[in-house]
């Protein structure tokens, strides 16, 4: 549900983005969305169909850059990929719950014209 | 004439890399019954083909799902210059963007006032309102409180937390299943605040969309009580992991439910093993002097610390 508020404001940021680089029209819109950022990649999708009627990114696609999340084990000072919260280390069997990457919500890039 | 680029062939999606020019080539074939002359003199009735073939190239720019369908048998026009002015801007900036920075005003502000600001989210049910009521009243004239409570619909929340005698501003969201920094921003600017060493937002009831939104509080506060059972923090790990503290609710009602309490704990330590946990019964008042010791020491600290740090 949070989707539709989210994309709201990244197309909020998309045009701003898009007219500071004196843009007429945004063709693609890339993000780069963490595997534990809580949004799901089908509803930005839609949200996004649904949003961008009317602005400079009318008609352009949407590609999400799916980030795994990496999460550091402090007894075996490694990193580690888990797409859980609960994340455990494969060399040791601990729970770690440090979180190096996978939370992201970013604006990557836009193709304009 | 096709309007993306120019040429004349059916091609689908993945048929060349995006980036790289390409080209088509494609027959026109046309027959000449008996009696049509073309442009010359022919000495007898006869028919031949005419094989006509044109060739050209465009360049692909962009997604690797480009796909367009050419009109057969249009006249070949010249690549369109857009592609040429197409280019990529790297932005690399958080979607929350907007929201963070309204977050990092209101830290500003609470801390300029010398306020401890609670985020409290739970489910909807879990007894916020109860435990928020029942925390005011036993901190009393010693850390007095200010309320900001979101809410889809109703103010019966602010109308119970008003009998408390805090002042408290209420924030319909209308469909909107979580608060935003800019809503607390507008919201404070109604609250009386003098006077006041705690500010508790009472966020919408939800799990989920709240952990997303920083709101500038210091503590995130995530409640659950033992009538939703030991795996809730498992179920819903963004908002767990996000809190500082972890409140265990209605624990007069553990025996009655069944629940096991250190199974619970034990749960709720795998997703937030750093948080503080606490657990209480607003209606009998247990484990609610630890809660209130751990809020007024936090003030404390709050109060002490410079603005700017």
């Amino acid at each position: 549900m949070h989707e539709l508020s989210i994309m709201e404001s990244a197309l909020t940021l998309v045009q701003d983005q898009a007219r500071q680089a004196g843009a007429t029209r945004v063709h693609a819109v890339r993000l780069r969305v963490g595997a534990l950022s809580g949004v799901v990649p089908d509803a930005l999708q839609m949200a996004f169909e649904a949003l961008t009627p009317g602005t400079l990114a009318e008609g352009a696609t949407l590609a999400i850059e799916a980030v795994t999340a990496r999460f550091w084990c402090g007894p075996c000072a490694a990193e580690f990929a888990s797409d859980q919260m609960l994340a455990e280390c494969p060399r040791c069997g601990g729970i770690s719950g440090d979180l190096r990457a996978g939370k992201e919500l970013e604006l990557a890039s836009l193709e304009i014209d | 004439m096709c309007k993306d680029c120019g040429c004349g062939t059916p091609h689908g999606p993945g048929a060349h890399p995006p980036g790289e020019p390409h080209s088509h080539t494609h027959e026109h074939t046309h027959e000449h019954g008996p009696g049509f002359h073309h442009g010359e003199e022919h000495p007898a009735r006869h028919s031949h083909p005419h094989p006509h073939t044109h060739t050209h190239s465009h360049a692909h720019s962009g997604a690797p799902d480009h796909n367009h369908v050419h009109a057969a048998g249009d006249a070949p026009d010249p690549p369109p210059a857009e592609s040429a002015a197409r280019r990529t801007v790297e932005v690399q900036r958080s979607l929350l963007d907007r929201n963070d920075r309204a977050a990092e005003r209101n830290r500003g502000f609470f801390r300029a006032s010398r306020l401890l600001t609670l985020n409290v989210l739970s489910s909807p049910g879990s007894g916020k309102t109860t435990l928020l009521g029942e925390t005011i009243r036993a901190l009393g004239e010693g850390l007095k409180a200010a309320v900001i409570v979101g809410d889809l619909a109703t103010d019966n929340d602010a109308r119970r937390l008003r009998e408390t005698g805090a002042p408290v501003v209420q924030i319909a969201t209308g469909t909107m299943c979580h608060l935003e920094a800019e809503m607390i921003g507008r919201a404070c600017r109604e609250l009386d605040l003098q006077g006041r060493g705690l500010l508790i937002i009472e966020n919408v009831g939800n799990l989920v969309c709240p952990a997303s939104y920083d709101l500038g509080e210091d503590l995130r506060v995530v409640l659950l009580s033992v009538t939703e059972g030991e795996d809730k923090p498992l179920k819903y790990p963004p908002a767990f992991q996000s809190a500082h503290v972890v409140v265990v609710s209605k624990l007069d009602l553990t025996e009655a439910c069944g629940v096991d309490r250190a199974l619970l704990r034990a749960n709720v330590r795998k997703v937030a093993p750093a948080a503080e946990v606490f657990e209480v019964s607003a209606r009998t008042g247990l484990g609610m002097a630890d809660w209130c010791a751990f809020l007024k020491r936090e003030q404390a600290k709050a109060a002490a610390r410079h603005p700017l740090d």
